[in-house]
């Protein structure tokens, strides 16, 4: 029979391999130490269209991941969809970026890419993103393209 | 005729009551017992260590080397598919999620159960065979403070960990896999598996899975343990119970919770 000693021991050893595995896969595997909510500041973009957009989704500038998507709404009364970007504390812009919603790759997630603007004021928490594009939505790309290729059609007649 | 058929839905309805329901709800009068009595196994904490001991590190070899043995296949599977659509950087991804959301805690609770549950439920069977539990009560000693609430909250402290070590091992086993012996890129490995890995999407739902698994498989374990029969066969049969009624659960949780936690947004 083993003493209280031993088991002890063996039984703290287990605790602290445990705990370990657990702060792997919270660090190592989800990365929960690079980007933290506690020193970000909030803006508000707004756009007719976001695709597919979904909360959590990066901000990126310069293909630098500068923030995520906080929040995503809807707003009726102008019928716009209001996207709350949570930017890393870190990264200041200047007061006229503008934002919009590129895809990265083919057919990969949508992000947002954060294009600086040249006002020397910068942003600070609940300011709004004057300059905002759309996601492309391939339906209304298809759309435009057929109907472009109708109207050539019609000038040669 | 009728009368035929009225004995055998009354044969039925006898079953079901006297099998399943009386024994439900014996089975939550336990639980209920066992954690109205348990503050003995946290004053006297040296009672639970040793259950732990037993519980949780002598399952550390079989989860260890199936953690690592799992997350080796699916480094293997999971390449021989992405590397059709050309995205082999992936593969930490397809590794770690489904670690992280599905086979880390439930194939560590299967596990758990066949080598931890059935041990408690033999050897609380074995006690009230041998008439310790019994000489136990004439000492004025509870057993269910004694033997049971110790053993139930080892199990449950446990398993969220080996459930976590199992998850970690399978991650490296996929990167040994992956990036050692096929050659991933080892910084595409991780950086994917960071980016699509969320912390409380993820990994905490994940631990919240093994605790249920935990809760469950011991509460199935000690209650077994505690209902069988006094006899050699009682015993064997109760212990058989215990694997294939906490398997049972454990995959049917598993259902619940997956349609409670990932249902998309």
């Amino acid at each position: 029979m083993m003493t209280r000693k031993e088991l002890d021991l063996w039984v703290g050893i287990f605790a602290v391999i445990g705990i370990g595995a657990m702060l792997f896969l919270s660090l190592k595997v989800a990365n929960l130490a690079s980007f933290s909510a506690a020193d970000s500041y909030q803006i508000i973009a707004k756009f007719d269209n976001i695709g597919g957009l979904k909360v959590r989704a990066p901000v990126k500038s310069a293909g630098v991941v500068v923030g995520r998507v906080g929040d995503i709404r809807f707003d009726n009364e102008s019928f716009e969809a209001v996207v709350a970007l949570n930017i890393d504390g870190r990264y200041q812009f200047p007061k006229d970026s503008s934002a919009k919603i590129l895809t990265s790759g083919l057919l990969g997630e949508q992000y947002i890419g954060l294009s600086p603007g040249g006002d020397s004021v910068s942003l600070k928490s609940g300011d709004t993103l004057k300059l905002t594009q759309s996601a492309v939505v391939l339906e209304n790309l298809i759309g435009q393209f057929l109907y472009n290729k109708a109207a050539e059609g019609d000038g040669k007649k | 005729m009728t009368g035929r058929i009225a004995e055998l839905l009354r044969a039925l309805g006898a079953r079901i009551v006297n099998n399943w329901i009386w024994r439900l709800g014996f089975a939550c009068r336990f639980l209920w017992f066992t954690l109205k009595e348990s503050g003995a196994s946290f004053r006297r904490f040296h009672l639970t260590i040793r259950e732990i001991y037993f519980t949780g590190v002598l399952s550390l070899i079989i989860i260890l080397v199936s953690g690592l043995f799992v997350g080796m296949v699916l480094g293997l599977q999971g390449y021989d598919t992405l590397v059709r659509y050309g995205s082999s950087e992936a593969l930490g991804v397809l590794v770690s999620l489904s670690l992280v959301r599905e086979l880390g805690p439930v194939v560590a609770g299967l596990l758990f159960a066949s080598r931890a549950g059935s041990a408690i439920t033999a050897e609380i069977g074995l006690m009230k065979a041998t008439e310790q539990l019994s000489a136990m009560e004439m000492m004025a000693v509870d057993p269910i403070a004694r033997v049971v609430a110790p053993r139930f909250w080892a199990g449950v402290i446990s398993m969220p960990l080996l459930a976590a070590l199992f998850s970690a091992m399978g991650v490296f086993g996929g990167y040994l896999v992956g990036v050692r012996l096929i050659g991933v890129d080892e910084g595409s490995f991780w950086s994917q598996m960071q980016a699509a890995v969320d912390f409380r999407e993820d990994v905490l739902n994940g631990v919240i899975k093994s605790l249920v698994f935990g809760v469950a498989v011991t509460w199935i374990a000690v209650y077994e343990g505690y209902d069988a029969p006094p006899t050699a066969e009682g015993v064997s049969g109760a212990t058989t119970r215990t694997v294939v009624t906490s398997s049972l659960a454990i995959l049917a949780l598993d259902f619940v919770l997956t349609a409670l936690m990932f249902r998309g947004h």
